[in-house]
């Protein structure tokens, strides 16, 4: 095996260098290759062991859970990053979490017809509950975050806008930049904005008002309701209460657009 | 349980909705049950009830005897003082938090009353400490006694397993430094080797900054497999799926042992280099599609300039089927490209985006 260059001059080389990192009490990297294989196997037989007493509390327990991860995270390991990494085959913390974000995506996608792709996050997770059934276990919202974060990384523009004490979901590439979030949070409290109290109550010139309602609008963000009285309301279906909406199918919603 | 009031289920002037959760059943003490209201200040202490085979979550309620000047309710007397909340459609958990948060803040003591109902009641149940109160409090201190044992357990065991964790991390850093100070001689076998590791340990790959441990054996043997099991699901959506949509189709197909998302996108990346049909593609927007092989470019500028002339003749509803539907992904990106090539122009309105043949 000629890992290492042929020939004696170059191991000479290799002779001297080794000597001299030696010397200097430096490890080699392969050498603490070697070592890390070792600690990985004492690492995982402790993590079994770990899993074997305390599995459940992880699975029952979403404070035991929101504590686990901020542990990771202070030390550096991501336990949801592979569903091959040790926290995730042994702990089963990965399952419920990837499974979590199936469950997200398919519940945004079924009311983008509707919201244009934007959902409180309390909705979302009425949403999920209900789709999850009776007989599997319960989710938090810290769970839902987690799992949104994680979704992320697939490049379809899953992102969270805080509004109004808690947050919206987006799961559209809308581009939405610090305006038009403003004019999210102001909306948040009737389910509507109009131009006048973008004006009085931001400080905002009539064309910005408009062009960031317009962008909304173009995005399906915003319905326009021109028969409003007084002045036009802009509408955001993300942000209707359960009391004020009924659900409509894409079918439905197809039959009534002109 | 006489503990209840009839309410019109609104809120009055000095109350806030908290938290609701749909399909919650109420039991008098064991009792099964059926816009009734307790107000807060009654709770003396709540605990929750795991749920079980054929049984939902509950949350029990243990409360002060009513007041005499209390608003007429349901039941006159009861020989219970507790209820269970039932949650037949889960939400248990942020109902249990958003309960604990408000008996710990108790705002009703600290706003203005505007009736003197919630005073009296307190000062009367200081007056009253029954004999059902004293049992219920010993109950309380050997619950929290045997739950904080588990708890402390469960974290004293975390804690020492996350100190080994840290060393792992700390050598992986120092082996990384290493690699690419290029001090000793790494074998891209031993590269891969510990690219593994990383993934195992869950840690970011320091070298390269990029997602956990890619370009690992994991991967691609992960991308083989999605070369076999995506090529039909892909032709029947005209060539290409959003990465998430493969995310859900692939884990659905699973049902165990599922993919991160860091796991298929890593797969992904790898398709290109290991010669596999299908490519993975990254749009403008940040859009990420798996596509066909088979689909060049000239064939998708050339569907979309078929597309835009049918549309064209019968614009507002094929449009708007087009865009309410998942296949919008396929046609969007395609337009996008017809029009940096020249052959179509756009038409950008509050009413949407259009798209017309280049006449010009």
């Amino acid at each position: 095996m000629h890992r290492r260059g042929v020939g004696a001059g170059a191991i000479a080389k290799k002779k001297l260098a080794e000597a001299k990192y030696k010397e200097r009490g430096t490890v080699l990297a392969e050498d603490q290759i070697v070592q890390m294989s070792k600690q990985l196997e004492t690492f995982k037989s402790n993590l079994e062991e770990f899993a074997s007493k305390h599995k459940q509390e992880i699975r029952k327990d979403p404070q035991f859970r929101v504590q686990f991860q901020e542990m990771c995270a202070t030390i550096g390991v991501d336990p949801l990053a592979s569903g091959k990494g040790f926290w995730s085959e042994m702990l089963g913390v990965g399952d419920f979490y990837y499974e979590l974000g199936v469950q997200i995506i398919e519940v945004c996608l079924a009311l983008k017809h509707r919201n244009g792709g934007l959902i409180t996050l309390d909705e979302l997770h009425q949403r999920v509950l209900k789709g999850r059934g009776k007989y599997v276990q319960d989710v938090s919202q810290d769970d839902l975050v987690r799992a949104i974060k994680k979704l992320k990384v697939m490049g379809n523009g899953f992102g969270m806008i805080p509004v109004g004490g808690s947050y919206l979901v987006q799961s559209v590439p809308a581009e939405l930049n610090m305006d038009h979030t403003v004019v999210l949070q102001l909306a948040e409290k009737k389910g509507y904005v109009t131009v006048s109290e973008i004006r009085d109550g931001l400080k905002w010139e009539k064309e910005r008002a408009c062009h960031v309602l317009d962008h909304l609008l173009k995005e399906g963000l915003a319905w326009l309701d021109s028969q409003a009285t007084g002045e036009a309301h802009y509408w955001l279906p993300a942000l209707f209460s359960e009391l004020t909406s009924r659900d409509v199918t894409p079918e439905e919603a197809n039959q009534m657009t002109p | 349980m006489d503990r209840f009031s009839w309410s019109n289920g609104l809120l009055e002037i000095d109350e806030t909705l908290v938290v609701q959760q749909r399909g919650v059943r109420l039991y008098d003490g064991d009792d099964k049950e059926c816009c009734l209201s307790i107000p807060l200040s009654q709770i003396i202490f709540f605990e929750e009830q795991a749920a079980g085979i054929g049984k939902s979550a509950k949350i029990v309620i243990h409360l002060h005897p009513s007041s005499p000047s209390k608003e007429p309710g349901p039941f006159q007397n009861s020989k219970y003082s507790y209820i269970k909340l039932s949650f037949k459609e889960h939400g248990q958990i942020e109902f249990y938090r958003r309960l604990t948060e408000e008996m710990t803040q108790k705002r009703w003591e600290t706003t203005p009353v505007s009736q003197p109902l919630s005073s009296g009641t307190g000062t009367q149940a200081g007056k009253t400490r029954a004999v059902g109160i004293v049992g219920i409090e010993r109950k309380i201190e050997e619950k929290r006694k045997e739950t904080d044992k588990n708890i402390s357990e469960a974290f004293e065991d975390l804690s020492k397993l996350m100190v080994k964790a840290k060393e792992m991390v700390e050598l992986s850093r120092s082996i990384a430094t290493k690699i690419k100070d290029k001090q000793g001689d790494i074998t891209e076998d031993e590269t891969i080797r510990f690219k593994s590791y990383l993934l195992s340990m869950g840690i970011a790959n320091p070298v390269t900054r990029e997602t956990h441990g890619s370009g690992t054996r994991y991967h691609m043997q992960l991308a083989k497999q999605l070369g076999d099991m995506l090529q039909a699901p892909l032709e029947e959506r005209g060539g290409m799926m959003a990465l998430t949509e493969v995310y859900c189709l692939v884990n659905r197909a699973r049902g165990m042992e599922l993919l991160s998302p860091e796991d298929l996108l890593n797969a992904c990346k790898m398709l290109e280099s290991m010669r596999l049909p299908l490519r993975l593609r990254v749009f403008d927007s940040g859009v990420m599609v798996v596509q066909l092989q088979s689909h060049s470019e000239e064939e998708m500028i050339a569907s979309a300039l078929d597309n835009v002339s049918d549309l064209n003749t019968n614009y507002s509803s094929s449009l708007s089927i087009l865009l309410s539907s998942l296949s919008f992904l396929n046609y969007f990106p395609r337009l996008l490209l017809a029009e940096k090539v020249g052959h179509l122009c756009r038409d950008d309105s509050v009413e949407g985006l259009r798209f017309y043949p280049n006449r010009f």
